[in-house]
């Protein structure tokens, strides 16, 4: 369970985003179709973008306050993120991009604040052991995916940004890595944010659902109440 | 072909590699700013940068000349040092450092350009410092683009003529480059002897052309 706290504004060209939650929650799904606002959520609580407005607080600690002049960069939030287009690094191989957030000699790494988890723990949870030493473009899109999440999760973050991580697979495949999201929640406690727009994944794995449309929410509550209305 | 022609373009090909490893860290980092920084100066930087492209090489020669020379703030502390630099190998290299910067400039930004930013923004999600994101990601993925502006940069050096001859004065067996002995030969009527550096200035030149086209086209495939 984690503290959730966003109340953020923000305006890109003709879009704006104006959204708050206050929950406590393992796994928020984040509800709604394309063009509501939901990855641009994701991309102002990792710091990626800045709001114009407002405050976000993970575990009562501020990312961000417009109020009181508190911006955190990307690399001290301790934020795991996860694209939809999973941007692994192409030049370096599946063990490369597992390592890259892990402090190294340099101490560098967003874990200097905190104990990465073992790489092979991670490899092993996610099914990927066998790929470590192989580049990433020979991957297929379900390899990719689980690479980026053992990426996230090797910074041990506080929270885990999970932006549709199953629209780029087929079916079959959808069915195969949803046990392995369900795991992070259960073997590493590692709170997510999930953003999807199928009804029936968030049905599967998260414990709250607000529903965002046009850059507001639109609705809120367990999965199967909000999702039944929407 | 003479002893002359081989010493004289070994003596180019080193002044330009020089040059190049002179011009590169500031061309690269110029051009990485102006792709991915917005800032209030940035048109002028990009102007200044790009000058020695438009301005006559005389003129940029002259201006070196000027900066270096003894009547200079830059020059008579220099002199102090005993730091000689005009009409020495040193004002070679620094004319065609300066020459070729806009050149690495221009290339090095495209290539940054075309990279995707995400890459730099989710190193920085992963905990990275803005150094260490350059050095492991943005450099090696834009990494074709910095050597084509090194092997441009270096192609434009082994050409240059116009600043060099003025503030390094073209001098045999001291600053005599390629460019400077074709121009020698062709006014005191030798044109033997100038084809015989043509022909080696143009093969260098060419082959490193050819090398940076090469690299530019892998990039794009």
């Amino acid at each position: 369970m984690i503290d959730l706290l966003f109340e953020i504004t923000a305006t890109q060209g003709e879009f704006s985003l104006d959204v708050g939650e206050r929950s406590r929650v393992e796994v928020l799904g984040l509800f709604g179709p394309s063009g509501a606002g939901k990855t641009t959520i994701l991309e102002l609580i990792a710091g990626l973008r800045t709001p114009t407005g407002g405050a976000i607080a993970i575990a009562h600690r501020p990312l961000f306050d417009s109020a009181r002049g508190i911006n955190l960069p990307p690399r001290r939030r301790r934020i795991g993120y996860v694209p939809q287009d999973v941007l692994l690094f192409p030049h370096l191989d599946v063990r490369g991009n597992l390592l890259y957030g892990v402090p190294s000699a340099a101490g560098q790494g967003v874990t200097s604040l905190a104990k990465a988890p073992p790489l092979h723990g991670v490899a092993a949870m996610l099914e990927i052991e066998a790929l470590l030493d192989r580049r990433v473009h020979n991957l297929s899109g379900g390899e990719r995916q689980r690479v980026a999440i053992g990426r996230a999760l090797m910074t041990a973050p506080m929270l885990l940004l999970l932006d549709e991580p199953l629209a780029a697979v087929d079916r079959a495949r959808r069915e195969r890595i949803l046990p392995y999201l369900l795991r992070i929640r259960r073997e590493l406690h590692v709170p997510l944010i999930y953003v999807t727009h199928d009804a029936s994944e968030l049905a599967e794995i998260a414990d709250r659902v607000l529903v965002v449309g046009e850059g507001r929410v639109v609705g809120a509550g367990p999965p199967a109440e909000v999702l039944h209305t929407h | 072909m003479s002893p002359d022609v081989l010493s004289i373009a070994g003596f180019t090909a080193l002044m330009a590699a020089s040059a190049t490893v002179v011009a590169l860290p500031p061309g690269v980092a110029l051009g990485w700013i102006l792709a991915r920084r917005v800032f209030p100066a940035r048109s002028l930087v990009e102007t200044l940068v790009s000058l020695p492209l438009v301005l006559p090489p005389v003129a940029t020669g002259l201006l070196l000349l000027w900066f270096f020379g003894r009547r200079s703030v830059v020059g008579r502390a220099l002199d102090r040092a005993g730091i000689e630099i005009v009409f020495t190998w040193k004002a070679v290299v620094i004319a065609m450092a300066v020459m070729s910067l806009p050149i690495i400039v221009l290339t090095a930004r495209a290539g940054f350009e075309q990279l995707n930013p995400r890459f730099e923004q989710m190193a920085s999600s992963l905990g990275a410092r803005p150094l260490r994101i350059f050095f492991t990601i943005t450099l090696p993925l834009a990494g074709r683009s910095v050597i084509a502006a090194a092997l441009l940069g270096f192609a434009r050096s082994l050409g240059e003529f116009g600043a060099t001859i003025i503030v390094a004065g073209g001098i045999p067996g001291a600053t005599q480059t390629l460019s400077t002995a074709i121009f020698n030969f062709a006014e005191l009527g030798r044109d033997r002897d100038a084809m015989q550096f043509i022909f080696v200035a143009a093969t260098l030149a060419f082959a490193a052309m050819l090398a940076s086209n090469l690299l530019v086209r892998r990039r794009h495939a």
